[in-house]
């Protein structure tokens, strides 16, 4: 066997390495039901979940918890899932500043005790390259 | 001339398109023809066309520069990326704000490099401009801007819409079709800093410039020139390296300081874009090395060259199409574009692979001999393998949301996300081909003039390998003495960085004795080797210091593992970190032609937000900047949070981390940083009280007192100085029969003493008595003046008071950051230094028609 070969095949071999170590570490995208699932047997891996924020009729943030003077890096909050789920969240960082703003939410975490612990949100804002609106003044 | 600009513009884009095509159809002729009369009358025919594209395109661009820098607001380009509050320098980036602005800016790299290659060549121009011109011509179909009628196809997205057209059919223009906005929306605040004027205009020319080997590579095969096109291609390859990674490296630090993620690289989808089509640039590069020496590898220098040109049009495809969705720091929406550019890749790649796989015989030969293991051309070409696979690693990844895109277009719905923890993700791939370059570019290098044996190279590299170890395990004693963490993959990273940089330096020494210009190699693999150095400390001991070892246990959810990374400040008191003391004192603000920074609470802000007044004298360094009253231009969007930090040993420093607020995009927070030889200390704000809430005050406590009397508020102790008149009253015009008397209040803190002057104003005329309450930030007490009492020489005063100010920081130390920049302008000095070396070889061919 010639040199080249043996570098042929040790390259392969790290190709199918990466794909399959990468399939390992790849999240997916679930429901807080499915989320609960996989607490329940026992997975700890971190799943993507798309929600919306719970708001009241006036678009105000509401059943959520933020006490800075207490303590800057506890925050909870409901999140409504796509098919409708109420759930409890909790991110251990200050609450993001326009978190109010924000639409359509994705949480990245794992159901932990019945609480989805969030590590990461990440927010889709009304951005301004969206933007329709022209008021003459 | 205003309302004519944007057919002007678009009929340049047109002219601009329709000569790419000439140019590409006789640049073409001109390859193909035999005739040698013919031959050369095309040739003058297609430079003829190109210089009028030439001519087209910057006519765009200038055009396009007026609307924005002439506020011409009825283009909707102008409108949605531009305002009048602008600063003059941030035009630039309106310029290319837009995605059209961004292909436009490519397009004229393009054609600049285009005259150049125009210049340069001999034999080569007409085969070489011909592919170049092809590849234009995608690009101006870019901005072209116009429907197929029939097909309701757009083709391209012209940046010279006007307002009315892109908004259609809305109330405002029914009721005055010729209506103008006064404003324009404004600049993504983000990309309001230095780095983001010059990191597309330096990017750009990188994206140009992969170009220009590409179409070497294809015009060799085309013209049956296999071998002969790696000489003129070569500077140019490594001309592209260098913009592109000195493009890549400036969006880095503008990540870094500007984005608040905690550093400079966060394996967001469009850096991986462009880092993927370098790493493959680079690996061609050293492809191209192996052939010079030993006319080995052509093909994977044909492939490698190939696919670095495609991939940046895959990353084009990425960041463009709106494939990437909420996973990328980048927000460019789909203008509808992704069809025109998915049509480009897969035309192009087809072209290129039909080229490849036809000539593809032509390319071998002198590859039936096995290779040497004590042979450079091995060993580089192992590097080359390392590459590949780092590109193909970070490359599968990013390309995840792709994949899903793909399966819902065929039907199948698929939910991967990418990794949770994008960055723990990359890096344990990374880190691995970080050692492996770092390691092999020490090898390879002694391998430098002549085949050794494992006799002659085990002299050459004891030295360094022995100096390596000893430095190295000295350190890493240092590091365990001192209780750091550190890892098996950091040792090994650490060593063979440090490796590299040894047998490099004593390898540039050995060459420059010789010939200076030889040393291109040498200097790159030590940049590289520092950036790994500078990557290694400041993200593998980037430090978290703002840890809140103070704050309650609140969250039992929070587990003991979690690190509680940001801290509470509140306004004017102490608080402890690690090594570290910190206090937040008070919001601040830039003005026009004022150094520094003012504070808010001597400012009285205006209805018109970008004025304010100045209620006292300010001053920067000694030096008055403005008088008490005076009218300052301010610029409001962004605030500054003054935080004072005090080392252990009792040096202090201050730093300002910012927080914009924004009305369309929220807050947005960027960071301060202080820079040490030895390491940054960077910090941003994570959260502040909202700037819409009204504060909420205690209810009102009345004093009636005589100056000289004492009272407490909010346990302060808090003494009427004096009460006097006063001619002044910043934002309230006076007349000569009116009164206004301030009352003076000293409050005792701690460490300093604040005063409170609330104002009681009586308007004779008017019959009317007002007050302007005073409020200290700084303790959060308000003082307004109710009444006065003549006959007892008695004032009334209210007093409320409420929470005080505060922010929540986020506070990291990253050691050594500063070789990673001394790294990367190593490595481009070195790719510059070769790339006039390859040059010249290539100038002194042409010039004896040998090329």
């Amino acid at each position: 066997m010639k040199k080249t070969h043996i570098i042929g095949l040790i390259v392969i071999a790290i190709c199918v390495g990466v794909i399959v170590s990468t399939s390992g570490d790849t999240s997916s995208y679930v429901s807080f039901k499915e989320a609960a699932e996989m607490a329940a047997d026992g997975k700890k891996s971190k799943v993507h979940v798309v929600g919306k924020v719970k708001k009241d009729v006036n678009g105000q943030l509401t059943d959520f918890y933020y006490k800075p003077e207490m303590d800057p890096n506890y925050f909870a909050f409901k999140l409504i899932d796509q098919n409708n789920q109420e759930q409890e969240v909790v991110y251990l960082n200050p609450k993001p500043q326009d978190f109010e703003r924000a639409e359509q939410i994705v949480i990245i975490g794992n159901t932990q005790d019945k609480i989805f612990k969030a590590d990461k949100i990440l927010m889709k804002c009304p951005s301004k390259y969206e933007e329709t609106e022209l008021k003459a003044n | 001339m205003r309302e004519y600009l944007g057919d002007i513009g678009h009929l340049c884009v047109i002219i601009s398109f329709i000569f790419s095509i000439l140019a590409t159809i006789s640049f073409g002729k001109a390859t193909v023809s035999i005739d040698l009369v013919k031959k050369d009358s095309w040739l003058r025919f297609a430079r003829v066309i190109f210089f009028i594209h030439s001519l087209a395109v910057f006519g765009i661009v200038a055009a396009l520069f007026t609307i924005i820098s002439q506020h011409y607001y009825e283009y909707h380009y102008a409108w949605s990326h531009s305002s009048n509050n602008l600063p003059s320098e941030y035009m630039i980036s309106c310029f290319w704000e837009g995605q059209e602005g961004s292909f436009l800016l490519w397009t004229f790299w393009n054609v600049l490099l285009g005259l150049i290659l125009i210049k340069v060549n001999k034999t080569w121009e007409a085969p070489v401009m011909a592919i170049f011109c092809l590849v234009q011509l995608f690009l101006c179909s870019m901005i072209l801007g116009i429907v197929i009628p029939g097909l309701d196809f757009k083709i391209g997205s012209s940046p010279f819409i006007l307002l009315k057209d892109y908004m259609g059919d809305i109330p405002v223009y029914q009721n005055n079709p010729n209506f103008i906005p006064e404003d324009g929306t404004g600049l993504n605040p983000l990309l309001q800093n230095y780095w983001m004027v010059i990191h597309p205009p330096t990017l750009f020319p990188g994206f140009a410039a992969t170009l220009v080997p590409f179409a070497y590579c294809m015009a060799g095969l085309w013209q049956g020139r296999y071998k002969e096109w790696i000489r003129p291609a070569f500077p140019w390859a490594l001309f592209a390296a260098s913009t592109l990674g000195i493009g890549i490296l400036m969006g880095a630090y503008w990540a870094y300081e500007t984005l608040n993620f905690g550093g400079y690289w966060n394996w967001d989808p469009v850096e991986n874009a462009v880092y993927v089509p370098w790493l493959i640039l680079v690996a061609g590069i050293h492809t191209m090395l192996i052939f010079k020496n030993s006319n080995k590898s052509l093909q994977a220098s044909v492939i490698l060259i190939t696919a670095q040109f495609i991939l940046i049009l895959y990353s084009t495809f990425l960041t463009r199409s709106g494939v990437l969705g909420d996973s990328s720091v980048h927000s460019f929406t789909d203008l509808g574009l992704s069809g025109q550019l998915l049509l480009f890749l897969f035309a192009l790649t087809i072209v290129a692979v039909i080229f490849i796989i036809v000539r593809w015989k032509k390319l071998g030969g002198e590859e039936n001999e096995e290779v040497s293991v004590y042979s450079r051309e091995f060993w580089i070409f192992i590097g080359v393998v390392v590459f590949c696979l780092a590109a193909f690693q970070v490359l599968y990844t990013t390309s995840i949301p792709v994949y899903n895109k793909f399966l819902g277009w065929i039907g199948i719905e698929s939910n991967i996300a990418p990794p949770a923890d994008q960055i723990e993700h990359y890096t344990k791939f990374q880190i691995w081909a970080g050692i492996l370059i770092a390691l092999l570019s020490a090898i390879g290098q002694f391998f430098w003039w002549k085949k050794m044996d494992s006799k002659k190279l085990w002299e050459e590299i004891s030295i360094p390998l022995i100096l390596t170890l000893l430095i190295s395990s000295a350190l890493i004693c240092l590091t365990m003495m001192n209780k750091i963490d550190i890892t098996p993959t950091y040792i090994l990273l650490f060593t063979t960085a440090l490796f590299s940089v040894i047998s490099n330096i004593s390898i540039f020494f050995k060459i420059v004795k010789n010939n200076y210009k030889l040393t291109g190699g040498a200097i790159a693999h030590i940049g590289v080797a520092l950036m790994l150095f500078g990557i290694l400390f400041s993200s593998g001991y980037s430090k978290i210091i703002s840890l809140n070892n103070t704050g309650l246990i609140y969250s039992k959810e929070a587990g003991d593992d979690f690190n509680r990374d940001n801290i509470l400040l509140w306004r004017n008191e102490w608080k402890e970190m690690n090594d570290y003391k910190l206090k937040f004192i008070g919001p601040r603000l830039e003005a026009k032609d004022f150094p520094g920074y003012i504070k808010k609470e001597h400012l009285l802000l205006l209805d018109d937000k970008y004025m304010a007044l100045a209620k006292k004298t300010i001053e920067h360094q000694g030096k008055k900047y403005f008088d008490k009253g005076d009218t300052i231009e301010i610029y409001p969007e962004n605030t500054y949070y003054e935080v004072l930090i005090a080392k252990a040993n009792g040096d202090t420093f201050t730093l300002y981390p910012r927080a914009q607020v924004n009305p369309t995009m929220g807050l947005l927070a960027s960071p301060g940083i202080e820079h040490f030889y030895d390491k940054d200390l960077y910090a941003h704000v994570s959260s502040i009280p909202s700037p819409d809430e009204e504060k909420e005050w205690s209810p009102t406590e009345e004093y009636t007192i005589k100056p000289g009397d004492t009272v407490f508020i909010n346990d302060y102790v808090t003494i009427l100085h004096e009460v006097e008149r006063v001619k002044y009253v910043p934002g309230m015009p006076l007349t000569q029969e009116d009164a206004a008397v301030m009352a003076h209040f000293h409050v005792l803190d701690k460490e300093k003493n604040h005063s409170i002057h609330p104002i009681y104003i009586i308007k004779v005329k008017e019959g009317l008595a007002g007050q302007i309450p005073d409020v200290n930030e700084d303790l959060g007490i308000k003082i307004s003046f109710l009444n006065i009492d003549p006959t007892k020489e008695e004032f009334t005063f209210a007093v409320n008071t409420t929470q005080k100010d505060y922010i929540i920081l986020k506070a990291i130390e990253k050691p050594f950051i500063n070789i990673l920049w001394i790294g990367t302008l190593v490595l481009v000095a070195g790719l510059l230094l070769a790339m006039i070396r390859r040059y010249q070889e290539f100038a002194k061919m042409r010039d004896k028609n040998t090329e």
